[in-house]
């Protein structure tokens, strides 16, 4: 094995004519697969709270095209389109739980699905740490009163108000 | 610049930018479309007030530029979806985009009359 005496005499670093250290009988060292898990490996400390924002994208996305499209065809298209709507409408409609219960759950889905889309935008465009975080503070704080009050009011609606 | 630096992404990129954008108005409208709503709990004529002025017809061409925005964001969502999930979606992406497009117009033809019929009566009378 000439090849591989001149190899190991000379260098570990093989030439540019291609002589190898290794073959056959010298086989090379097996190096671990960087992202082996082992025993040892530590637990994940970060989860899955990014996949899981992925995925709520999609399937939300997809209930919120029936929800808003049904939406929008009763309040803009249907039966005079926005011409008729009015506090009897609201109060005709939201006597049905049916619709209160549509209303509740686009709220909820369309709320989210906007609050994670924005913050995936803060993260991407804000560059100083102070200012993304602020404007997260902000976007969450708008969140949480907007879900509130419109749950509120889906809840509290009372026809005979006057 | 140098030429041939910029990178003018294709179908993929300006559907992308058109998604964030439509994304970001929708959102904005959905605050103050809650905020409005709200006003049933206060009374009945405050409500009425302020659906008044979603019936002028200048607000009228803003609901027809948020339909436009809901119908595009919603499209081209079902075609994200595909691409994620459909084995064969990114290959197709640029077909779907265009299916994408042709649906929103004919939908957006559709939403014509419903929609700012009743702003051109009001503008040009009848």
């Amino acid at each position: 094995m000439s090849l591989n005496k001149e190899a190991t005499d000379a260098t570990a670093i093989g030439d540019v004519e291609g002589v190898t250290l290794y073959d056959v009988d010298h086989p090379a060292p097996v190096i671990e697969a960087p992202r082996k898990r082992t025993k040892k490996t530590p637990k994940a400390t970060r989860g899955n709270f990014e996949m899981y924002g992925w995925l709520f994208m999609r399937l939300s996305g997809i209930v919120l095209v029936v929800l808003v499209l049904g939406h929008l065809l009763i309040q803009l298209v249907l039966d005079g389109g926005v011409s008729k709507i009015g506090f009897a409408f609201v109060a005709g409609r939201w006597a049905s739980p049916f619709w209160q219960a549509w209303d509740l759950i686009m709220l909820w889905l369309a709320m989210l699905h906007g609050a994670n889309g924005l913050r995936t935008i803060i993260n991407d465009y804000a560059e100083r740490d102070n200012t993304r975080f602020w404007l997260k503070m902000l976007l969450y704080t708008a969140t949480v009163f907007t879900v509130l009050l419109g749950t509120l009011v889906i809840f509290t609606f009372d026809p005979n108000i006057r | 610049m140098p030429a041939g630096t910029l990178y003018r992404g294709r179908e993929g990129m300006w559907s992308w930018v058109a998604h964030r954008v439509t994304g970001v108005l929708i959102f904005f409208f959905l605050f103050v479309h809650v905020l409005d709503t709200a006003l049933v709990r206060v009374s009945p004529e405050a409500y009425d007030d302020v659906v008044a002025t979603y019936k002028t017809p200048i607000v009228a061409l803003l609901e027809y530029g948020l339909v436009a925005a809901i119908l595009f964001h919603a499209l081209n969502g079902l075609r994200i979806v595909a691409v994620d999930f459909w084995s064969k979606g990114p290959r197709y992406q640029k077909q779907m985009l265009w299916t994408v497009m042709g649906i929103w117009i004919v939908l957006m033809v559709g939403a014509l009359y419903p929609v700012l019929g009743h702003a051109v009566r009001e503008v040009f009378g009848s």
